[in-house]
């Protein structure tokens, strides 16, 4: 007997493709406007890696926040309005298995992040040459990070009651996270506290790693980021895993 | 063969409050099951378990013979639920809604059947609008095809018709009755007594999380609605040697209480004996709601 995994994939697939306006073209048009005004002010002012403009540096930067924070938004956001619409009981009811069910959402996540991240890259290419030192770097980055942010959106919309939890979680973990990982500044720049502090960040370690396909060098080794990157899928994962078995606030 | 539903010793706690304390029921393959009970009973409890929404706190439930938790994949394919709640994927259109149902179940080739369940629910002219378009009862009927889109063995239905219109009830149950004809097992539950009285062959009531009747729906109207009896007599007071109850009584007007028929005749014996005349006589049928109050304890 074939499984539901397939219809549940392209039912979340689906779902974030209808409202592609709001899911892909309005994130893509926040990362173009970040690009123009860092771009325009700091262009010539600062130097991150010889050899690299600003605008070169940033805008790895900015791809992978964008898939980071879409792949979080879309498991995040469509569990949390089944689970408030009540309408989370059609995939309750039919034999899907706990592994299923998050594979689904997982893969979802990513690939609206990056589908995000691509048409962000595309959009603002003309802007500046990017190199592409090593691709697949890029492209481990890509998936581990998306897989990572998915499965983070999976544990807040299954531990969130109400829309302003998964905003305050998006606001005040994920925004700061990103925000505080390097994309607009290489953490050399930064004093040794909180050099020290931003190690402690695993967002900075996927979008160095994410960099460094693009240009060869990095803040960190990207085998040791690779290494904190897939340290956090897996404990994030057993997690997301955990709370589905255990029926954690969605099984009465 | 199993039963449809088996349901033994089942608790539900949800901290102090205990919902659900030791149920045991079982219904049988191709019944139409009626399950009542006053709100808070824990009938939605019940179906939430034997669905698998929630977990019992202890107790065992098979559908089909399958365990809900231990063989919870095919324990829910035997199932079909009808929510309560009217609930709806605003992204969505009928016809994706329905696609996606039966993709849930692994069935991907199964146009023909949706195609079916939706013209005998007269969803065919709104297969392609979208969700949050509908009415209230068409958003029903949809819930409904959802829980059928798997044909499955077990119907789960709570409370279907809750505020929906004579047209969509009497059509939704010329589909059930229909599919209970085909084999399939009917749960219900409704507060809608006088529904249950005509479509149920057993009925099974709850009150504070236990089973309190459980019976076939003929037997409790003979072991606890009684008659009730509207008399209008040539004198104000009756016999002294009446022993029906009397209800109400009003310048010779007066409405009894029987047990049975027996009874009745009783009764008509003792005021021919005392020359009593019957001007008018009305007998009301034994009724579900009469059951149902008197099972609950109520006047």
């Amino acid at each position: 007997m074939k499984s539901g995994f397939g219809t549940l994939l392209y039912k979340e697939l689906l779902r974030f493709w209808k409202v592609s306006f709001q899911t892909v073209a309005a994130p893509v048009l926040t990362a173009l406007l970040y690009l123009l005004v860092f771009a325009h002010t700091l262009e010539g002012r600062v130097q991150v890696y010889d050899g690299v403009r600003y605008t070169a540096f940033l805008l790895p930067g900015l791809v992978m926040m964008s898939v980071l924070q879409n792949s979080f938004a879309n498991s995040s956001s469509s569990l949390i309005q089944s689970k408030i619409s009540g309408n989370v009981i059609f995939i309750l009811l039919p034999p899907i298995s706990h592994v299923e069910f998050f594979c689904a959402y997982v893969l979802a996540s990513m690939a609206r992040g990056i589908t995000v991240g691509a048409c962000v890259l595309a959009v603002t290419a003309w802007f500046v040459e990017l190199p592409l030192a090593s691709p697949a770097w890029i492209v481990l980055f890509a998936l581990a990070g998306s897989a990572i942010l998915g499965a983070l959106g999976l544990v807040a919309g299954i531990w969130a009651d109400k829309f302003e939890q998964i905003a305050a979680f998006q606001n005040f973990i994920i925004l700061p996270l990103t925000f505080l990982s390097g994309v607009f500044y290489s953490i050399h720049s930064l004093p040794p506290f909180w050099q020290g502090l931003s190690h402690l960040n695993p967002f900075f370690y996927m979008i160095d790693g994410f960099r460094y396909g693009f240009f060869g060098t990095s803040d960190f080794a990207p085998q040791a980021s690779l290494a904190v990157v897939g340290v956090s899928l897996a404990a994030l994962s057993a997690l997301a895993l955990a709370l589905l078995k255990s029926g954690y606030k969605l099984r009465g | 063969m199993n039963p449809a539903i088996e349901i033994r010793k089942v608790e539900k706690r949800y901290g102090e409050l205990q919902a659900l304390g030791g149920v045991d029921l079982e219904v049988e393959q191709g019944e139409f099951f009626g399950l009542l009970g006053p709100n808070g009973a824990g009938k939605t409890t019940l179906i939430s378990i034997i669905a698998g929404l929630a977990r019992a706190t202890s107790g065992e439930v098979r559908v089909m013979g399958a365990d809900v938790v231990a063989d919870y994949r095919r324990a829910r394919r035997m199932l079909g639920v009808v929510p309560q709640e009217l609930v709806f994927d605003p992204f969505f259109t009928v016809l994706e809604t329905l696609r996606f149902q039966a993709g849930y179940f692994g069935l991907r080739a199964n146009g023909d059947w949706i195609e079916e369940v939706m013209r005998n629910l007269d969803l065919l002219p709104k297969a392609n609008a979208n969700m949050r378009s509908l009415s209230g009862g068409m958003k029903r009927r949809v819930l409904v095809a959802q829980a059928l889109v798997h044909k499955p063995p077990v119907i789960v239905l709570d409370e279907p018709t809750a505020g929906v219109d004579v047209e969509l009830r009497q059509g939704l149950w010329r589909f059930i009755r229909g599919l209970n004809r085909a084999g399939h097992t009917i749960v219900l539950t409704t507060h809608y007594l006088e529904e249950a009285e005509q479509l149920c062959s057993r009925i099974g009531m709850l009150k504070a999380g236990r089973i309190v009747a459980l019976d076939s729906t003929r037997n409790l109207l003979e072991n606890f609605a009684g008659l009730q009896l509207e008399l209008t007599l040539d004198r104000e007071t009756l016999p002294e040697n009446v022993r029906a109850t009397v209800i109400a009584a009003d310048s010779g007007h007066f409405t009894l209480r029987l047990r049975d028929y027996a009874e009745l005749e009783e009764l008509l014996h003792q005021l021919r004996d005392a020359r009593v005349t019957i001007r008018e006589l009305e007998l009301d049928p034994p009724d579900l709601e009469e059951v149902f109050l008197r099972v609950m304890g109520r006047p």
